[in-house]
C-alpha cells in the first residue's frame, strides 16, 4: 500500500513537472530555442497573481496574469528573441540567460527577498479519502489534471487548428513556409506566447504548492528540463510522459531512502540520456 | 569650439576636485573627525536575502547614528564609513571580503547570516589579519565549521561570533514538547545540508532525546529542494509520531505541510528550525500555520536595549516597522547589535591598531539589545553565547497577520513568556 500511495503521489507531482515543462517544450520545438528563463517566467506570473490576489479574488488574478504572459512571450519573441534567431543558435541561449537574470533582479527589487506563495485557502490542505493509507490531495489532483487538459488542448490546436498548423510548418520547415505565405515571426512570437502562458499556469500551480522567492526560477527550470529531455525533445505528449516519470522516479527513490528522491530522478534523467537519447517518445519528423 | 568648450570644463571641474581634496585634507589633519572603515558582508540577494533583509536598514540607521555621535577612540572622535557588500553565496561573500580587505583597507569586517556567509568571510579576515566579528550562524557551525582539525580545534587570533548553539535549541525544543501531552514520538525532517547534519549528528538532537524519552523516526536525510514528501508522511503516520522536528529550509517545510494535511497526517506539536524564523514563511502557509513553533533568537518582549542608541528591543522593531513598513524579523536585533559590539571594542582598544582591536574583542562583555555579549565566557574561544528562547506562531494582533508569542524561556530565563504552549489542532 505504501508502495501504490508513493507511485500515485508521484504521479500527481509528475503533473506539476509537465505543467511546468511544455512551454518550454513547445517553445524548442517550434524555433529550437532554449529557454532558460522559463522557471523565472514561471515565478514571474506566480508573483503577478501574489500581487492582484491582494486587491482582487484569486480566480480573477489568475485570469488576468495569464494573458498578460502570452502578451509578454509574443512582445518578447517579436522584439527581441526574433532578432537573435539568425545569429546561430548561442545567441538566443544567452538572451533567455539574460532574461532570466533580470526578472530575479526586478522581481527582488519589487518584492523583496520574503518567501510568498499564492494562497489558495482550504483549497491547498483539502483532500480525498481513498483508503486508510491513501489519501489524494485536491491540489495536486487538480494540478495533474490541468497538465492533461493543457497537453490535450495544445495536441489538438496544433493539429487541427489554421495557426497550428502554421506553427508546425514554421516549426519543420520555415523556408517552405515562408514560400507559401506565413509569416514565420508572428508564429514565432505566437509560440512563445503560449509558452508563456502554460509556464504561467506551471508557475501559478506551483506557488500554491510550496512557497517561492525571486531566485526560485532555475529550482523550476531543472525539473522542467529534465522532464522535456525523458519525454523527447519538443514532444508534448513525451514531455506529459517525461514530467510523470520523473514524479514516480523522485516519489520511488524517496520511498527506498529519502535522501534518494531527487536524486533518482536525476538517475532516470541520466539513463535516459544514455539509454535513449532521443526521448521517450521523440517528435516524429514530417508529421 | 565645442571640445574647447568641453575642456574648459574639465579644467574647472578638476581645480574645484583638488580644492575639495585639499579642504578635506586639511581637515583631516586638523584632528577634529576620523573616519573608521567598516565593512559588513550580508546576504541582500538570492536564497539567503531574507536573513539579510534588516541588514540595510541597520546600515542606514548606524551610519546617521555615527555621524551625529561619533566613536571615542583614545582621544580623538571617529566617524564611521559603512560599506555593505552583498554576498548571495559562499564564494561571494569570501570575494567580498577579499575586496574589502585589499581595495578598500577597511579597518574592521562585520558578516552576518548563516555558515555560509560568515565563515568564508572569517577565513579571509583570519587569513589576512583583519578583525572581524560575525553572528547569526550557531556557535558550533561556526568554530567546528571553519577548523582544519574539528577534533582538536585551535582558538583563532581575528575573528569573533556571538549567537546561540545547538544545545540550546535542543533544550528549548524539548521542554516544548514537554508541555503537551503526547505519546513521546517524534518525526524529524532532517535535510542533507550542514544544519541538517548538525541537528542529526551525534551531538545533536539523538544524544539528548534517548535521556527524555523520546523515540525519533529518522526516514534519513532528503535533498533540499524536495518536491514530494510522501515517504517521510508515510513513515511519520505508520510510528504514530505526535512530535514534529526538523530544518528545513521555508520553500521545503511549505511543501511538507501543505502535503502532511493532505495526506493526514496531524502531529500534536510542530517544533520547526530556520523554516518557520520569518512572518513570511507563516503568511505563506495561512491559516495551517497557527501554533507552529520555532526557535526565538531575539524578540521585541526582550528585556534588552542597545548600547549605543539606548533604544529598547521594543523602541528597534518598532522604529523598523515605522520606516520599512514591514514586520520585524529576528536578524534586526542582531544586526544592530553588531555595530554594538563593534563600536565597544574599537573603544576599549583605545585604537583602530588592528591587533589592539582583535585583542580587546576576545575581552569584551558588552550588554546588546540582544543580550549579553561576553567573549570570555564563551564555550569555546572567539565565542559569546546569546540566549534563546522558543515560540510559536499565532494569529496576530497590532496589525500583524501572525505573531511569534514566546512559549519556552527555558535556557533564557529573562525573557518573558507571552503565553502557554499550544496544541496543532
Amino acid at each position: 500500500m505504501i508502495w501504490t500511495n508513493a507511485i500515485i503521489q508521484g504521479l500527481l507531482t509528475g503533473g506539476l513537472y509537465a505543467l511546468l515543462a511544455c512551454g518550454l517544450s513547445l517553445i524548442f520545438g517550434v524555433m529550437r530555442i532554449v529557454n532558460l528563463s522559463h522557471g523565472d517566467f514561471s515565478i514571474l506570473a506566480a508573483y503577478g497573481v501574489v500581487a492582484l490576489a491582494m486587491h482582487t479574488n484569486l480566480i480573477l488574478a489568475i485570469v488576468l496574469v495569464l494573458p498578460v504572459m502570452a502578451l509578454l512571450g509574443y512582445l518578447l519573441q517579436r522584439g527581441v528573441l526574433n532578432r537573435s534567431l539568425s545569429k546561430g543558435a548561442l545567441a538566443p541561449l544567452l538572451i533567455t540567460f539574460a532574461f532570466s537574470i533580470i526578472i530575479q533582479n526586478i522581481l527582488l527589487q519589487v518584492f523583496s527577498s520574503d518567501n510568498r506563495s499564492v494562497q489558495s485557502g482550504r483549497f491547498a490542505s483539502m483532500s480525498f479519502k481513498i483508503t486508510k493509507n491513501l489519501q489524494i490531495g485536491a491540489l495536486p489532483l487538480f494540478t495533474f489534471i490541468v497538465g492533461v487538459l493543457l497537453t490535450l488542448g495544445l495536441h489538438y490546436f496544433l493539429t487541427y487548428s489554421r495557426v497550428g498548423r502554421a506553427l508546425r510548418a514554421s516549426s519543420d520547415d520555415p523556408g517552405a513556409a515562408d514560400l507559401v505565405g506565413i509569416n514565420n515571426k508572428h508564429i514565432y512570437g505566437i509560440a512563445t506566447a503560449i509558452g508563456l502562458f502554460a509556464a504561467g499556469i506551471g508557475g501559478v500551480l506551483f506557488g500554491m504548492r510550496t512557497q517561492f522567492a525571486p531566485s526560485f526560477g532555475p529550482i523550476a527550470l531543472i525539473f522542467a528540463f529534465e522532464s522535456v529531455i525523458i519525454g523527447g525533445l519538443g514532444s508534448l505528449w513525451g514531455t506529459l510522459i517525461g514530467g510523470i516519470v520523473l514524479g514516480i522516479g523522485q516519489s520511488i527513490g524517496a520511498q527506498i531512502q529519502p535522501s534518494y528522491g531527487v536524486l533518482a530522478g536525476h538517475l532516470v534523467f541520466i539513463a535516459i540520456l544514455i539509454l535513449r537519447p532521443q526521448g521517450l517518445m521523440p517528435k516524429q519528423k514530417g508529421k | 569650439m565645442v571640445e574647447l568648450k568641453s575642456k574648459k570644463v574639465l579644467a574647472g571641474v578638476l581645480a574645484s576636485v583638488m580644492a575639495l581634496t585639499l579642504a578635506t585634507q586639511s581637515g583631516a589633519s586638523a584632528g577634529s573627525v576620523k573616519t573608521l572603515t567598516v565593512g559588513f558582508v550580508s546576504p541582500q540577494t538570492g536564497p539567503l536575502a531574507g536573513f539579510g533583509e534588516a541588514d540595510k536598514y541597520e546600515v542606514n540607521q548606524m551610519t546617521a547614528y555615527f555621524k551625529k555621535n561619533p566613536i571615542m577612540v583614545g582621544s580623538s572622535q571617529y566617524n564611521v564609513k559603512v560599506i555593505l557588500k552583498d554576498a548571495p553565496n559562499s564564494a561571494a561573500a569570501s570575494t567580498a571580503a577579499s575586496d574589502l580587505i585589499n581595495n578598500d583597507n577597511v579597518d574592521l569586517i562585520l558578516a552576518s547570516s548563516t555558515p555560509d556567509i560568515v565563515n568564508p568571510v572569517s577565513d579571509q579576515c583570519e587569513a589576512n589579519a583583519v578583525p572581524c566579528i560575525t553572528t547569526v550562524a550557531p556557535w558550533q557551525a561556526y568554530y567546528f565549521g571553519r577548523q582544519k582539525d574539528p577534533a582538536h580545534p585551535v582558538a583563532f587570533k581575528w575573528t569573533y561570533h556571538f549567537f546561540w548553539g545547538l544545545e540550546d535549541v535542543m533544550a528549548t525544543y524539548e521542554d516544548m514538547w514537554s508541555k503537551v501531552t503526547t505519546n513521546k514520538k517524534a518525526g524529524a525532517l532532517w535535510p542533507n545540508d550542514p544544519d541538517g547534519q548538525a541537528w542529526s549528528g551525534a551531538n545533536g538532537f539523538p544524544a539528548t532525546t534517548k535521556t527524555i524519552g523520546v523515540s525519533v523516526t529518522d526516514p534519513g536525510l532528503y535533498p533540499d529542494g524536495t518536491q514530494d514528501f510522501t515517504s517521510q508522511i508515510s513513515a511519520f503516520k505508520s510510528a504514530g509520531d505526535q512530535i514534529l522536528l526538523g530544518v528545513p529550509i521555508p520553500p521545503d517545510f511549505t511543501t511538507f505541510w501543505n502535503q502532511a494535511v493532505q495526506q493526514g497526517y496531524k502531529p500534536k506539536i510542530a517544533t520547526i528550525g530556520k523554516a518557520l524564523l520569518f512572518p513570511s514563511a507563516i503568511e505563506a502557509l495561512g491559516k495551517n500555520g497557527q501554533n507552529l513553533g520555532t526557535e526565538v533568537w531575539w524578540h521585541p518582549t526582550s528585556p534588552f536595549k542597545s548600547s549605543l542608541t539606548g533604544q529598547s528591543a521594543k523602541a528597534l522593531a518598532a522604529a523598523y516597522e515605522k520606516d520599512t513598513k514591514k514586520q520585524w524579523t529576528q536578524p534586526l536585533g542582531f544586526s544592530h547589535a553588531l555595530f554594538e559590539v563593534m563600536a565597544a571594542a574599537v573603544k576599549s582598544a583605545g585604537s583602530t591598531d588592528k591587533a589592539k582591536v582583535a585583542k580587546a574583542i576576545s575581552k569584551l562583555k558588552v550588554n546588546t539589545v540582544v543580550g549579553t555579549v561576553d567573549f570570555t565566557a564563551g564555550p569555546v574561544p572567539n565565542v559569546a553565547k546569546t540566549p534563546l528562547a522558543g515560540g510559536q506562531w499565532r494569529a496576530g494582533v497590532n496589525g500583524h497577520k501572525y505573531d511569534l508569542v514566546i512559549v519556552s524561556n527555558k535556557t533564557a530565563p529573562m525573557v518573558p513568556l507571552g503565553g502557554k504552549v499550544q496544541a496543532l489542532n
